[in-house]
Order: structure tokens, then sequence, then C-alpha cells
């Protein structure tokens, strides 16, 4: 269980370990775009995961990272397709950040500091929990950044319609903005927690 | 042609900045932004490596994926290539220039997984259908705008070392507000 809750708060891949940051500013300019950019991640993270634990043994040392993206890539390869199959919007929306799974380093990082030391029950829970925990972050980013620009939230609008919306923060630069004062307020909390 | 080119290069370098408005490229550009020589050391190998990236995929793509209608294997042939060009780069700059080699570190080996190298190569083959020649140009110059983005940030980075930062936001919230600023700086391109 343990295990599983990580992923969330004490090692969230984004938020502490500062992984993944280019899907994690790119996709979340709405919320719906950052649940599905989570979900594919989660779901080839799972998957390459328990691929990786399986064959840990048979893996040469010395090739094992190209083995892991070969894995990674397939996964990612067999997510594209689907997503193009049943959800194009979707799939539409994402464009070339769904192919650039392969590259995320969240997933190339647990490949490499779990999944090759564990069993594959343990590495699947974990894949389960830092993806979600990626998922998460995806969508506080979102939330911040689609009530302040678009002024909805999920595409349903939360302010009455005198509100303004602050186009800045869909812009690349609010992304930055947004995932800086994010850290900034996490770091506050952090601190706040120490001294208490 | 020649117009069409000239457009393909300001686009990539400034009004498409592969960093600041794709968003490609942040793990270099957050972790190798230091100090400007490395950065710059970084900006010339993720270059190198960009534009014989592109050069090479397309090949491949033209004349044995499209050829043998196997496109669904793009991901995974691209990113071979890539790795090994990556390995290369790092082979020559161990020998050449050790000294650049050292200060790159752990981020050497991750230009593999940069999204801006496959990222710029699904871009032009998939999204745009660039010929060779343009293919060309569009990374080499989306290189030179990542270089150009890493170069400007490191200079902020530099100054920053010396300003009062509340304590809170010391570290990486700081860096990020100043890739916001730089970011809304090259929002100015947009109309052009």
């Amino acid at each position: 269980m343990n295990n599983f809750t990580k992923g969330f708060i004490k090692e969230n891949p984004v938020l502490v370990l500062l992984l993944g940051m280019c899907p994690s500013l790119a996709t979340t300019t709405s919320v719906i775009n950052a649940v599905g950019m989570g979900l594919s991640a989660t779901a080839v993270l799972i998957c390459s995961n328990a691929v990786i634990s399986m064959l840990r043994k048979l893996i040469p040392q010395k090739v094992r990272i190209a083995s892991y993206i070969a894995i990674i890539a397939a996964f990612v390869t067999i997510v594209e397709m689907l997503l193009k199959a049943y959800l194009p919007e979707l799939s539409e929306a994402l464009g070339v950040f769904i192919p650039l799974i392969v590259v995320n380093c969240i997933i190339l990082a647990r490949a490499e500091a779990f999944a090759s030391k564990n069993e594959v029950l343990a590495s699947i829970v974990d894949g389960a929990s830092m993806g979600l925990g990626f998922t998460f972050a995806l969508i506080i980013i979102a939330t911040v950044r689609e009530i302040l620009g678009a002024g909805t939230w999920c595409g349903l609008s939360v302010f009455t319609s005198g509100y303004q919306p602050a186009t800045m923060f869909i812009l690349p630069a609010g992304g930055f903005l947004t995932l800086g004062i994010i850290l900034g307020v996490i770091n506050l909390i952090k601190e706040g927690k120490k001294n208490a | 042609m020649l117009e069409n080119i000239l457009r393909i290069a300001i686009s990539a370098i400034l009004i498409n900045n592969f960093v600041l408005s794709r968003f490609m490229g942040i793990c270099p550009f957050l972790g190798v932004s230091k100090k400007t020589s490395t950065a710059a050391g970084m900006g010339m190998a993720v270059t190198f490596v960009m534009t014989m990236a592109g050069t090479i995929t397309w090949l491949i793509n033209k004349y044995i994926l499209v050829a043998f209608n196997m496109q669904y294997m793009k991901t995974i042939v691209f990113i071979f290539v890539i790795a090994a060009l990556v390995q290369f780069v790092e082979m020559a700059l161990q020998k050449y220039s050790p000294s650049l080699y050292s200060a790159l570190g752990i981020y050497l080996p991750l230009i593999t997984t940069n999204c801006a190298v496959l990222g710029a190569v699904l871009l032009a083959i998939d999204t745009y259908n660039y010929g060779l020649v343009e293919t060309i140009v569009f990374n080499f110059c989306a290189a030179i705008g990542f270089t150009l983005a890493i170069i400007l940030l490191s200079g902020v980075r530099e100054r920053l070392e010396t300003a009062k930062i509340p304590k809170f936001m010391q570290g990486f919230p700081i860096v990020l507000v100043s890739a916001a600023l730089i970011s809304i700086a090259f929002l100015g391109f947009a109309g052009m």
C-alpha cells in the first residue's frame, strides 16, 4: 500500500522529482487533455514496467537502456494506434505528444530505478502509482491554467459571464509561470511543516 | 523555394521556438542552463544530433518505411537512430573535448530522451510532410532555437545567483518564472 501511495505526494514524479516536464507543460491547457495525457502515460508505464520486470534477468546489463526504450516504444505505438482508432479527438488535441511518451523521462526512470530490480507485481503497483501521481500533477496544473486562462473547468464555465479570462495562462508562458508558482507554494508548505 | 525555407527557419527559431512555445526539451533547458558555457556546449551537441537525425530519419522514412508500408514502426525506428547518433556524439566528445564531456555529465546521454529531437523529426515527417531540404532546415533551425533559448536562460540564471530571492522560490521555482518571462518576450514574435 505504501508502495502505491508514494507516487501521489511524497515522490510525485512531476512536483517533487521534476521528471516529465515537457508533457506536463504542453498538455495542461485544459483538464481533459491533461487527463488523457496522464492516463495514456500511465497505461504505457504499467505495461512497460511489467514487461521489463519479467525480462529483468534476461536483458544483458550493457544494452539495458536500448532494450527498455524498445519495449517502451512498442507500448507507445500500441497506445497511439488505439487512441487514433477510438478517441480521434483526443489524439488530435495531444498530437505529437503521444509518440513523445517514448522519451518521457518518468517511464525510463522507473524502468531503471524500480522495474529492473523488483518483482512483477511490485513493478506494476509502482507503475500505477507513478502514473497516477503524474496524472494527478497534470490535473492540478491544468486546473489552475484552465480556470484562469479560459474561465472553464473540464469545459464547464465556472465564472459568471462578466469574467475576462487571462489568456496568458493557456499560452506557453502561463505554463512556466503556473508550474513555477506551484513549486514555490509546495516549498512554502514544506517549510511550514518543518517549523511547526 | 527560398522564401519557403526562410519562413520555416524564422518560424522554427523565433515564432514557434521549440522550448518556449512548443515545450520540447524542457529537461535539458532547466538542467544544463546553470552556466552559459555548458549551455552553449549542450546547444551545439543538440544541434548536431538534431540535424543529423532529421536527415537520416527522413531518408529511412521515405525509402524503407513508406516503401514497405511500415509507417507504424516509425516511433521505434526513429528513437533508435537518435540513440545511435547520441552514442556517436558521446564518443567523439569524450575523445576531443573531455572538459565539455564532463561538464555535460548525465545530460549528454539524455539527449536521446530530449523530446525536442524526436519531436522535430516527427513534426517534420508526420505533421508537415516536409521534403528533404525543408526537413534539414527545420531540424537545424529548431535546434538553433533551442540553443538560443538555453543560452538566454543561462544568462538570466547567472545573474540570479547573486540576487536576493525569497527562500521558497529558490531553485526551480524562480527558474521557471524566469523562463515564463522569456517566453512572454518571445510572444512578441507571434504576430510576424
